[in-house]
């Protein structure tokens, strides 16, 4: 006889349930290591609560009613909560404040490999560190945190969610344009980017900095190499980029395209990459404007790591294989 | 290990520098050679060989900015499939049409599409997705769709692509109810299956044939570049040099 589990979600047996606690084990060393706490909170939350933040493409995907008829959501992410927990129980407290987290979330995705509608995050928040400094050290944990869960070849890309809000704004983008320009940058589509562009009325030079920009990824002569409007809006990249220690700045791939789906970031966001893996590990950003809408505003910044994604491009790695490395 | 061996790889891995391109087979297999043979790259094996699926090397550019070189290779695959093995980055980057992109679901189940980077128009395969009735109008001027319309509510839609047919109808404000069919959708409004048809058309010669005509243009589509998002960011240098000169023609 067989009993389904829903679409998007699965059992974890022994052999690999070992495996995932050893790397979950490797993590939370790694964050306790530098000083984050490790807390939990509920997967049900108000559903009030949650869309209180930008979530964008994130956003709750089931939601269920308790007895007195309060819509609740299952979290899509840990971010919002801490959010929460850091505006309401650390009111007063010294900052910064820093977290961590091993939990599940859930997301409406198209089933596949290392996309689970049930999905193990591994992360943290560090809460009242302003950039660059903070930025910083969220790069610098991350990246001893996937030394110590043994992946090898991954790369960080790096790039700033105000970067072409920023470009637009010296460039004179009419508003109108400025959406449409985010959508096809969101959506990658570069086709659709320059086709934009070719219509609108802009002057040529603006259009070739903006469709170049968002292509610009590299090592620090990136940003070296940026001139006029374009050095302007990766200032804080720059900041952020000459403070990183050696071995994380080598990881580190400059990404003026860079752009995440989740909608509060405000400043740096970041992304992992490994040869062994065809999508990303993870990311992050800075959300300085999120605890404000929870009542004590704050600068922040975090990540969050697939751990399944992390299985398998360590798994990846060990084989010699992997998505990239045929 | 450093992060500065990470950058080469470990164990002398050349990585970065290799591109695997997923070939479609089909309409778009001509031009997609030429595109290949535009840069230098030997694709004889592939035009001669349709049983093979997997060419490790079909040659080696060496790149226009700096002393790198990039090693190609090619697989081929059914056109559909494309978008499949790029956005797993089974494949580092792919040729596609315009439309098999616009009909996938995207990773979030939303209307975002695949998860990859559209990198290029190609110019090539062009065609054009359109909405074809019936020739010939009622006594009011209504072609047989917009008569279903108005007096039954609704107008049926036979398609091969269900999802650009029904975003197209939402768009318009029109009810719609897609047929879904896989293959040779001309006999839909023919036989009473359905009063319109959503499908691509390059010349127009099979829906002539076939006593329809064109009311609605959707999308015009022709063949894109894309690529697997962690390959754009782990091999730009390669990716960057081979656009490059794809762009310059």
């Amino acid at each position: 006889m067989i009993h389904p589990i829903p679409s998007g979600t699965r059992d974890v047996l022994p052999d690999e349930m070992r495996e995932l606690r050893q790397i979950s084990d490797a993590l939370r060393k790694g964050f306790e290591d530098h000083g984050y706490g490790e807390l939990y909170t509920p997967a049900l939350e108000y559903e009030e609560v949650l869309s209180r933040a930008d979530l964008a493409e994130a956003a709750p995907a089931y939601r269920t009613f308790d007895e007195t008829g309060a819509a609740l959501a299952l979290r899509s992410d840990m971010t919002v909560p801490i959010a929460r927990v850091a505006a309401t129980r650390y009111p007063t407290a010294e900052l910064p404040l820093r977290f961590c987290y091993l939990a599940h979330c859930y997301r409406r995705v198209r089933p596949q490999r290392g996309q689970s509608r049930e999905l193990l995050q591994a992360g943290i928040e560090l809460i009242g560190a302003p950039a660059p400094e903070g930025t910083v050290e969220a790069l610098t944990v991350l990246c001893r945190t996937l030394d110590r869960a043994g992946l090898k070849d991954y790369r960080i890309g790096l790039g700033d969610a105000s970067l072409f809000g920023t470009l637009m704004d010296r460039l004179s983008v009419p508003e109108a344009l400025r959406a449409p320009l985010l959508q096809a940058l969101s959506q990658r589509d570069f086709v659709a980017l320059q086709r934009l562009l070719r219509e609108a009325d802009l002057p040529a030079a603006s259009s070739e900095v903006l469709l170049e920009t968002a292509q610009l990824r590299g090592g620090l002569e990136v940003l070296e190499h940026a001139s006029g409007p374009v050095a302007e809006a990766v200032s804080g990249m720059r900041e952020v980029g000459a403070r990183l220690p050696a071995d994380v700045a080598a990881r580190i791939i400059f990404d003026l395209g860079l752009l995440r789906s989740i909608g509060y970031y405000t400043g740096a966001v970041f992304e992992v990459y490994d040869p062994a893996a065809g999508a990303p590990l993870g990311g992050g950003g800075r959300y300085d404007e999120l605890l404000g809408r929870f009542g004590r505003g704050l600068p922040a910044v975090g990540f969050a790591l697939s751990v399944e994604r992390l299985h398998i491009a360590l798994a990846g790695e060990e084989r010699g294989t992997g998505a990239m490395l045929a | 290990m450093s992060g500065a061996d990470a950058a080469t790889g470990a164990g002398g891995r050349t990585a970065e520098s290799h591109l695997i391109v997923a070939v479609p087979r089909g309409a778009l297999f001509r031009g997609a050679l030429d595109t290949l043979d535009r840069l230098g790259l030997d694709t004889q094996e592939m035009r001669s060989n349709d049983r093979k699926l997997l060419f490790e090397s079909i040659g080696t550019l060496r790149q226009t900015a700096g002393e790198g070189e990039t090693q190609v290779g090619a697989i081929t695959m059914r056109p559909s499939d494309v978008p499949t093995y790029v956005e797993a980055g089974a494949a580092d980057l792919g040729v596609t049409g315009k439309d098999v992109l616009l009909e996938q679901v995207g990773r979030d189940g939303g209307a975002g599409g695949r998860d990859v980077y559209e990198l290029l128009d190609l110019h090539f395969g062009e065609c054009t997705m359109v909405l074809a009735t019936a020739a010939g109008e009622n006594a009011a001027g209504e072609h047989p769709a917009q008569e279903a319309l108005r007096r039954l509510g609704v107008m049926r839609v036979a398609t091969k692509y269900p999802r650009i047919a029904l975003s197209h109808m939402e768009q318009t404000g029109r009810q719609a109810e897609i047929v879904e069919v896989k293959g040779s959708v001309e006999l839909a409004p023919l036989t009473g299956l359905a009063e319109a048809i959503v499908d691509l058309t390059a010349t127009g010669n099979t829906l002539r044939e076939n006593g329809l005509l064109v009311r609605e243009e959707i999308v015009r589509c022709t063949a894109r570049l894309i690529a697997n998002p962690v390959a754009h960011k782990l091999k730009a240098a390669a990716i960057e040099d081979l656009v490059g000169r794809l762009r310059e023609g």
